[in-house]
């Protein structure tokens, strides 16, 4: 669907990025936001006035109030005016609205951020007003119980096995041994707590900068090789929840298969998740690097997205891989997923 | 000059008859109403878009997160790239100019935008007044907000007391006009909006919106698709502003943001003399005098001269040289989320010559106009009948 090859797109990198994660915050989301925003600002000596374009991701329902993300604006510091956009969406497809903004040619910066802050409220309630108001939400499922009927499939086909599902919580930390995990009680039948994510409150803010521009700000930029994001139906009656076909679209789109991957970010918020990603991507399933900091253990929503591109252009930075790959996603049971490669090489 | 990248215009317009509750149709059928108009104006089936954006007002408008996830399979989304856009009541001309975005940039061919809202599904009071800490709460609505704003505005330009219900008067005439149009008052006299309940003063009820159902969209395509087309509006410019609701020295009625974004529209465009270049104007107006307020903001007269022009006539379909909100604008239907689109979609029909009954003839070149927040977040766009000049 692409009209352009991706090698007549011009250049984008990511050149900083500030984070942080607290499973309880005491800050509200402004107080949460300026230190990061500002944080990198000053790691490009950027100006408000010199970004050319500021983009955020946030949900209401989050922050229990209706135009919240009105609020947090106030982090940016919007005086004079800045040309600002937001998506009700994780921070990685407001990234990606940016990212086309470069692709107009009227941009050389751009400020991306997105926050969390689900700790005042029941997550697994409001997750529920996410499902199809008519026909699933009246029952109150919560996102665990949804989780579950996916990991049933899963089990029941044989595309997992619950042996996987262990070694994949002893991975991620979330338990210290096989037997742990065994011995642990069902959460969400026949998923453990250690297959499930916990919840923190948490926000992220990364610069972008064009090819004219990306040098002068960052020493080693992370340049945006592939972009692309998909989404699959919602009703769980006419998804089959073995597969995620828009992950795997998603990942060819942007690339994900021109070389090898050496650190990939997976927004994998559930050990089948884990492993149905990296499936569709194509992906070793025992993966040769592990991840900084993991969704299962915490979980940012509208933020763990961004984050993990925050966090695979760190490993460029940080000269721990040449090309490496986020991954974002959104809606119950994978139902939306973007996928960006990044690379320590310009072409 | 020029909105920067590839050209683009509109091929497909589509709306739903806006009404206080459309029960007749789901969330899903409320937007594919709206959806399957715009492709059936473009020609095109669903398999011939590449991409999806969506917008709308808060969530809580309907009390569903993130309504656009199970919106999915409506829109024809499956397997493709979709957008949820969230600027406020400037949403749905924001949304508008992230799909325009999508073709300039090149990324993709053909685009469709869909901006909605279903207010009967929830309570808009209800969705407005949820209780924060550490925030002082104005439990005002809308109304409350901005109604001190229009008093500093009538103060300041000495405007006679009557000129909101001249304009609230006239865009309820032109909702005549607009078969899809809210509110259809045929007998309504000018006597009946100066006489109707002083809301907030100096804002009566017959000057304020609206709450609606409904959706608009759009097909919006590259330069190569639109050159099939028998009617397209060219996209001559796009602009977004947002500045912060609070700040020492702000000029409430006159915000930074509205005069910056239309500056960048207007220098996009090539436009020297918006009064004489521009024949036809969707601004969005949800109390009446926002329209001297925006007039002047957007440059069509000088400072103090709005409410000059609303008195002579000259916003009018009939007789006026510079028509606005032929639609019958905000004030005669308000799908909050879908308000701004509307504004960019009947500029749109204007230039395309397929406003119907309440077209302006000859129009050549129109602006679409959204606000939102605290009179902070700004969209607008220029359409205009030809192709930009290179």
């Amino acid at each position: 669907m692409l009209e352009r090859k991706v090698e007549a797109m011009r250049k984008v990198a990511i050149v900083a990025a500030a984070s942080r994660q607290e499973t309880k915050m005491l800050d509200t989301e402004v107080e949460m936001m300026i230190p990061l925003i500002s944080e990198v600002k000053d790691k490009t000596g950027l100006d408000q006035t010199d970004i050319g374009f500021t983009c955020s991701g946030s949900s209401d329902f989050l922050a229990g109030q209706a135009f919240s993300f009105v609020m947090t604006l106030d982090a940016v510091g919007p005086v004079p005016p800045i040309s600002e956009s937001h998506v009700e969406m994780d921070g990685a497809w407001a990234l990606y609205e940016a990212w086309v903004k470069f692709q107009m040619g009227v941009i050389d910066t751009a400020l991306v951020y997105s926050y969390g802050k689900p700790s005042p409220g029941s997550l697994q309630d409001v997750l529920s007003t996410q499902l199809d108001p008519y026909y699933v939400a009246p029952l109150w499922p919560d996102a665990h119980a949804v989780a579950g009927l996916q990991a049933r499939s899963l089990l029941e086909q044989g595309v997992v096995t619950a042996e996987l599902l262990a070694d994949c919580a002893l991975r991620t930390g979330t338990v210290d041994s096989r037997e742990e995990y065994f011995s642990q009680p069902m959460l969400s039948d026949p998923l453990r707590e250690a297959d499930c994510p916990t919840y923190a409150d948490g926000g992220v803010a990364v610069i972008l900068a064009s090819e004219e521009k990306a040098e002068e700000l960052c020493e080693k930029p992370a340049w945006i090789t592939g972009i692309d994001h998909r989404i699959d139906a919602h009703q769980f009656g006419v998804r089959d929840l073995t597969t995620v076909p828009s992950a795997r679209i998603a990942a060819q789109k942007a690339g994900v298969h021109d070389g090898p991957i050496d650190v990939a970010e997976l927004h994998a918020a559930y050990t089948t998740h884990d492993f149905l990603l990296r499936k569709e991507m194509g992906l070793p399933e025992i993966p040769t690097h592990s991840q900084r900091s993991y969704p299962i253990k915490a979980d940012t929503l509208m933020a763990s997205g961004l984050l993990r591109i925050a966090e695979a252009a760190r490993g460029i930075w940080e000269g721990e891989a040449n090309r490496s790959l986020a991954h974002a996603t959104a809606g119950p049971l994978l139902q939306q997923n973007l996928v960006c490669v990044l690379s320590g090489e310009r072409n | 000059m020029g909105t920067g990248g590839e050209l683009a215009a509109v091929v497909g317009v589509g709306m739903t008859k806006f009404s206080a509750t459309r029960g007749d149709v789901s969330m899903p059928g409320l937007v594919r109403e709206a959806a399957q108009r715009a492709l059936q104006d473009a020609g095109m089936e669903w398999d011939d878009i590449d991409a999806v954006v969506m917008g709308k007002a808060p969530d809580f408008f309907e009390g569903v997160m993130m309504p656009e996830i199970f919106l999915s399979e409506a829109l024809g989304c499956v397997g493709k790239p979709m957008l949820r856009v969230h600027t406020a009541g400037s949403v749905g001309g924001s949304t508008a100019l992230v799909a325009a975005s999508l073709v300039h940039s090149g990324v993709h061919k053909r685009v469709l935008t869909v901006a909605w809202e279903k207010q009967s599904e929830s309570n808009a009071m209800w969705a407005l007044s949820l209780k924060q800490p550490f925030q002082v709460s104005i439990n005002a609505g809308a109304g409350g907000y901005f109604s001190p704003i229009i008093r500093q505005y009538m103060e300041a330009t000495q405007a006679p007391e009557l000129i909101g219900c001249m304009v609230a008067f006239k865009d309820r005439q032109h909702a005549l006009l607009n078969p899809y149009a809210h509110l259809h008052q045929p007998d309504l006299t000018f006597d009946q909006v100066v006489e109707s309940p002083m809301l907030w003063e100096p804002i009566r009820y017959s000057e304020t919106c609206p709450s609606s159902d409904g959706a608009a969209a759009m097909v919006i395509v590259n330069e190569e698709e639109a050159n099939k087309s028998t009617s397209p509006a060219w996209i001559h410019a796009g602009a977004m502003r947002s500045e912060a609701n609070n700040f020492p020295g702000r000029d409430e009625v006159n915000p930074l943001a509205s005069r910056e974004c239309a500056a960048d529209l207007w220098r996009q465009a090539g436009i020297v003399d918006p009064r004489k270049e521009i024949d036809v104007v969707e601004m969005y107006v949800p109390f009446s005098w926002y329209e001297p307020m925006w007039l002047e903001s957007l440059g069509f007269c000088n400072r103090g001269d709005g409410w000059k022009l609303v008195e002579s006539g000259a916003t009018h379909i009939d007789g006026g040289d510079l028509p606005v909100n032929c639609s019958g604008g905000v004030l005669s239907s308000n799908p909050i989320g879908a308000s701004g689109m509307i504004r960019f979609a009947e500029a749109a029909l204007q230039v395309r010559g397929m406003a119907g009954d309440h077209q302006v003839d000859g129009a050549q070149k129109a602006l679409g106009h959204a606000y939102g927040g605290g009179a902070q977040y700004f969209a607008m766009w220029v359409v205009g009948k030809d192709k930009p000049a290179a």
